[in-house]
C-alpha cells in the first residue's frame, strides 16, 4: 500500500469522527465528548497532511498555524458568551476566506485546469468570497458598528443583484474556457471581486431580526465553500466535512424560517421590519405599570412561574440574576421554567448558552411546543426582554406582519409580568398588544436591576 | 471525469447523513451545534496545507495556502474551545426541595 492510500484512510477515520461527533451532539450528556471526539479526528487529520508528498517545505504552514491558532484561542476564549452570534459570524466568514485562499493558491500553482477544474475553482471563489463579505456584514449588523442593524434598501436592488450574478456567470464561462490563457488571471480576479460585493449586496437588505437566519445560511455557505475546495484538491474528507457543515446550515435556516412563518425567500429578499405594515388592529386597554414590590407579590403567591427570555436579557446581562430569581423562587416551593422560542435571541440556541452559563439546570429550559399546552395552569409568565416571540398579533391580527409566526402564548397565563427599558417597539418594528391587556404588568426599567429589586424584596421578607 | 463521478457520489451521500443526523440535534444544543460546525469547517486546513507545503518555484501559491492556513486554524482552534466552553456550561442539576 502506498503512502497516498494510507493517508486516505486517516481521512476517511477523521471523517468518521466528525460525523460521531455530531452524533453524540444529540444529547447533552454526550455532547461534550463528541466534540473532543471530532477534534481529535481533526488533529490526526493535520497530522497525517504533513506527511503528503507534495508538502516539502513547512515555513508557511508553520506560520499560518500559530497565528491562526492563537488568534483562534483568544476568540475561544475572550468572546463572552453574549457575543457568540457574532463570533459564529466572524468564524463563517474566516472559513469562506480559507477556501477563497485555497482556490487561488491552487490556480496559481496550476493554471492549466480542465474545464471542470476552471469551474471548480469559478464555484469556490464565488462562495469563498460571498461568505467572507456577506459575513463581516452579518458581524457589523450584530454589533451595529459601521452600519445599523436596519434593513438597507434601494430602488432597483434586485436588479442591480441579478447584473452582477449574470456577469458572474458570463465571467466563469470566459474563465474556464482556458484556464492558462492571458486574460485568464484577470477574470478571476473579477469574479473574486464581484462575489465580494454579491457577498454585500445580499445581506444589507436583511434587517436585524432576520440575521440569525444569515447567520446559519452563511454557516451553511462556509461548509459549501470547504467542499468546493475539497472538489479542487480532490479530498474526501473536504468534501465529507464540507457537505455535513452545509446539511446543518441549511437545516438551521429552515426550523429558524418554520419559528417565524416566513419563506427562505422571503427573508432573503430583504426588508423586513423597514415598513411596519398597515396592522388595522386596535390597541384597547391601558397600559398597568407596577414596581418591584408588587410584581414580588404576584411571584410569591404563584405556583408555576414561566420565564421568556429574549435578546434584551443578554443586553442588559441579566442571566445571572435571573438564576438567582428562579432560585429565591424555588426554595419558595414555586416550579420555574425557562420557555425558550426557537428564534429567541440573535442565533439559535443562544438563550440556552447564556442560561447554561449562569447555571441554569438545562431541565429546566423548555421549547415552545412543550410549553404552550400548559399556559393556562402558569400563574406569572415573566417576560424578559422578548417582544416579537410573545406577540398575540401573530394569532390574531391577520394585517401584522407577525401573522401566522408560531408564538409562544404568554397571554393564555394567568399574569403576565412584563419587563422593558421602555415602551419601544420589538425588533420587527410591531406594536405588541399584549402589553395592553387586562393580566399584564409592565415593569419598566433595565432587567438586571428590576431582577435585582425582586430578589431583594424576596431576601427581605 | 470519473474522479468527479466518484467525489460527487461522495458529496450525496454525505448531504443525505448530514441531514440524518444533524436534525436530530435538540435546539438546546444549536449553538453548539453551529459553533462546532465552524471548527469542521476549518477542515479547508489540509487543502491550505498541500498549497503552502508547495516547493520552490510556487513562492505566492505556497503565501496564499499559508494565509489560508492561518484563516482555517482561526476556526478550527477557535471553534473547538469555544464549542467545548460552552458544552462545559450544560449540565443537569438536581432539583432541591
Amino acid at each position: 500500500m502506498n503512502l497516498e492510500s494510507l493517508l486516505n484512510i486517516v481521512y476517511i477515520l477523521s471523517a468518521i469522527t466528525f460525523i460521531l461527533g455530531f452524533k453524540l451532539l444529540s444529547n447533552p450528556e454526550t455532547a461534550r465528548r463528541g466534540n473532543i471526539l471530532s477534534a481529535v479526528g481533526m488533529a490526526v487529520a493535520i497530522a497525517a497532511t504533513f506527511m503528503f508528498p507534495e508538502v516539502v517545505r513547512f515555513q508557511f504552514i508553520v506560520i499560518g498555524m500559530i497565528v491562526g491558532a492563537s488568534i483562534g484561542l483568544l476568540f475561544a476564549y475572550r468572546t463572552p458568551m453574549t457575543g457568540m452570534p457574532q463570533m459564529v459570524g466572524l468564524l463563517n466568514g474566516f472559513g469562506g476566506t480559507a477556501s477563497l485562499l485555497v482556490a487561488w493558491a491552487e490556480y496559481t500553482a496550476h493554471p492549466e485546469q480542465s474545464g471542470m477544474g476552471g469551474g471548480m475553482l469559478w464555484i469556490t471563489a464565488i462562495i469563498g468570497s460571498v461568505t467572507f463579505s456577506g459575513s463581516m456584514i452579518a458581524w457589523a449588523k450584530l454589533e451595529e458598528r459601521f452600519i445599523s442593524g436596519k434593513p438597507i434598501m434601494y430602488t432597483g436592488q434586485r436588479y442591480v443583484t441579478m447584473a452582477v450574478m449574470a456577469s458572474l456567470l458570463t465571467l466563469g464561462f470566459l474563465f474556464a474556457r482556458d484556464t492558462a490563457a492571458g486574460d485568464a488571471t484577470l477574470f478571476l480576479g473579477i469574479v473574486t471581486a464581484l462575489a465580494l460585493i454579491l457577498g454585500i449586496l445580499l445581506v444589507i437588505p436583511i434587517g436585524g431580526a432576520d440575521m440569525p437566519v444569515v447567520i446559519c445560511m452563511l454557516n451553511s455557505y462556509s461548509g459549501m465553500a470547504a467542499c468546493a475546495s475539497g472538489f479542487i484538491v480532490q479530498n474526501n474528507l473536504l468534501i465529507v466535512a464540507g457537505a455535513l457543515v452545509g446539511a446543518s446550515g441549511i437545516i438551521l435556516t429552515l426550523i429558524m424560517c418554520k419559528a417565524m412563518n416566513r419563506s427562505v425567500a422571503n427573508v432573503f429578499l430583504g426588508g423586513f421590519g423597514a415598513d411596519t405594515g398597515g396592522s388595522t388592529m386596535e390597541v384597547v386597554g391601558e397600559i398597568k405599570p407596577v414596581k418591584a414590590d408588587e410584581a414580588y407579590l404576584m411571584l410569591e403567591a404563584a405556583n408555576s412561574v414561566v420565564i421568556v427570555p429574549g435578546y434584551g436579557l443578554a443586553v442588559s446581562q441579566a442571566q445571572h440574576a435571573v438564576r438567582e430569581l428562579m432560585e429565591v423562587l424555588e426554595k419558595n416551593g414555586t416550579e420555574v421554567r425557562f420557555a425558550i422560542h426557537p428564534v429567541a435571541g440573535r442565533m439559535p440556541g443562544h438563550m440556552n448558552v447564556l442560561l447554561a452559563e449562569a447555571n441554569v439546570s438545562y431541565d429546566a429550559m423548555v421549547e415552545m411546543d412543550a410549553v404552550n399546552p400548559t399556559m393556562e395552569t402558569v400563574d406569572v409568565c415573566m417576560i424578559i426582554g422578548a417582544n416579537d416571540v410573545v406577540n398575540p398579533a401573530a394569532k390574531e391580527d391577520k394585517a401584522s406582519p407577525l401573522w401566522g409566526m408560531p408564538i409562544i402564548e404568554a397571554d393564555r397565563s394567568r399574569t403576565v409580568i412584563v419587563m422593558k427599558r421602555s415602551m419601544g417597539k420589538g425588533f420587527a418594528g410591531v406594536a405588541n398588544p399584549l402589553f395592553f391587556r387586562n393580566n399584564t404588568r409592565m415593569l419598566f426599567g433595565d432587567a438586571k436591576a428590576s431582577l435585582q429589586a425582586i430578589i431583594n424584596e424576596f431576601k427581605g421578607a | 471525469m470519473e474522479v468527479l463521478v466518484f467525489l460527487l457520489f461522495i458529496l450525496v451521500l454525505a448531504i443525505f447523513l448530514g441531514f440524518e443526523i444533524i436534525s436530530k440535534v435538540p435546539s438546546l444544543l444549536h449553538t453548539p451545534l453551529m459553533s462546532g460546525s465552524n471548527a469542521i469547517s476549518g477542515i479547508t486546513v489540509v487543502g491550505a496545507m498541500i498549497a503552502a507545503g508547495l516547493g520552490q518555484g510556487n513562492d505566492l501559491a505556497a503565501m496564499l495556502g499559508g494565509a489560508a492556513v492561518g484563516f482555517a486554524m482561526i476556526n478550527v482552534v477557535g471553534g473547538y474551545f469555544v464549542t467545548d466552553r460552552m458544552l462545559n456550561m450544560f449540565k443537569k442539576k438536581d432539583k432541591k426541595g
